[in-house]
């Protein structure tokens, strides 16, 4: 596939920019500031992470909700709360769990647990 | 209205005004929190605290007020209430709802109290300090006026409604929930925010129990399980604000109350309070969306949604196992 854009990717831009905190503001401020800095490290590590992941992520979300006959996410959650998908509890209860854990990938993966 | 007194000397003229509090000095802000203020000065050598309501903040402080005079008597190591404006009759200098209390010196940060040498003895006794001090907040009268008493779980369902997202991981917790809840226990005051972070911790232990303004009539057992929500325990291992076992934790609070909560009754409120925490993420960060505060730290918040949503799910699968669950 072709891209539009020129070099660098979008993910190489954030990446950039998160060094350059890293390295250079990190060390020379402290207290809140350094705190809201690390903040911000932690969100351009997260795009990063979603950039590279998110579009597979989203392909194999939306054919899983379909698995269960389901156009969406709301559809999903709907369905568990009137206890329509019932008779597939423990189906739905892994896929859920799965989705989670890939959020999560992105999100914070160190936060996932050896299981 | 005039305008609300913003600069120290303003302020400060307007807490003489208001309480007849006199000489102060080295008034200063130590944070500002999305529904209050919080600043710190010093009358002679004693050191207080002001809280101060936003104007936008719907809460009542008047009710904490009330709440944190009954603990004081009950003895429970809380704040004394020196001064606030319930009890100004006509024009508040100060401009919104405000209290004064005496202030305590010690430590509040978590990652501190959890790594720090200094409260390595400390570590060792929390647990059971915790247990015995909501054991003795759970005997303070509830009769305080304004104290609300909501369904836990019906609350944070329509919450989840009305919040604009879906979570199907929210939903399965809310069925298994509604599906193992507890009996009704005994109805009480409970704090609504007991956890490290709102608690003043010292070398020797604990020293204070702070904000109360979430504090509610409801199940004892539901600040027992907050108190063991995973994202209090800052990278600890214990599950007892990062540093206890659950046993510690029900034993002193059944010695201290003669109140005997179980293991499966505690993690129930344990999972509630993670779901209850995922959805005050969403809100958090709903103040950066909605444009009222802006600010990347809440617009952060907003992906630690599934953190809880994968506590939930896994602490919902170990329950449904049955293990002894005291892992952590």
């Amino acid at each position: 596939m072709s891209e539009l854009h020129d070099p660098p990717t979008a993910q190489q831009l954030v990446e950039s920019v998160r060094e350059w905190l890293e390295t250079d503001v990190f060390p020379q401020v402290e207290g809140r500031l350094q705190f809201h800095t690390r903040v911000a490290m932690n969100v351009l590590a997260m795009v990063e992470r979603e950039l590279e992941l998110g579009e597979v992520q989203n392909e194999n979300y939306a054919a899983g909700l379909a698995a269960f006959q389901c156009s969406s996410e709301a559809e999903l959650a709907e369905k568990i709360r009137t206890g329509a998908l019932l008779s597939q509890e423990a189906e739905v209860e892994e896929f859920v769990m799965n989705s989670v854990k890939e959020k999560l990938r992105v999100a914070n993966p160190k936060y996932l647990r050896d299981e | 209205m005039e305008s609300i007194p913003s600069t120290p000397e303003e302020l400060s003229s307007a807490i003489t005004a208001a309480t007849g509090l006199d000489g102060i000095s080295q008034l200063r802000r130590l944070t500002g929190g999305a529904s209050r203020e919080t600043w710190s000065f010093q009358v002679g050598s004693e050191r207080h605290i002001i809280q101060r309501q936003r104007l936008t903040s719907p809460r009542d402080m008047h009710v904490e007020v009330g709440v944190l005079e009954a603990a004081y008597a009950a003895g429970v190591p809380v704040p004394r209430v020196l001064a606030s404006s319930r009890d100004i009759s006509g024009e508040n200098p100060v401009g919104t709802q405000f209290m004064i209390v005496n202030a305590f010196e010690g430590e509040t940060i978590a990652r501190k109290i959890l790594r720090d040498d200094e409260y390595a003895s400390a570590r060792k006794t929390l647990p059971a300090q915790f247990g015995s001090a909501l054991g003795k907040l759970h005997r303070v009268s509830s009769a305080v006026e304004g104290l609300e008493d909501v369904d836990q779980i019906a609350f944070y369902q329509e919450h989840l409604r009305d919040c604009g997202q879906s979570h199907p991981a929210f939903e399965i917790a809310f069925r298994w929930l509604e599906e193992n809840r507890p009996p009704v226990g005994r109805r009480c005051l409970v704090h609504g925010d007991f956890r490290m972070g709102n608690l003043i911790i010292g070398n020797e232990g604990l020293r204070a129990v702070l904000d109360w303004e979430l504090a509610h009539i409801g199940d004892p057992a539901e600040d027992l399980g907050w108190l063991c929500v995973r994202a209090w325990r800052f990278g600890g291992a214990g599950p007892v604000g990062g540093i206890g076992a659950y046993e510690d934790l029900l034993e002193a609070y059944g010695e201290a109350s003669g109140e005997f909560i179980s293991l499966e009754t505690l993690r129930w409120w344990e999972v509630l309070g993670t779901v209850k925490w995922g959805l005050m993420c969403i809100s958090q960060a709903a103040y950066h969306l909605t444009g009222s505060v802006r600010s990347h730290e809440l617009a952060a918040i907003g992906r630690r949604v599934c953190e809880n949503e994968y506590d939930a799910l896994l602490a919902i699968r170990e329950l449904k196992k049955g293990k002894g669950s005291t892992r952590v």
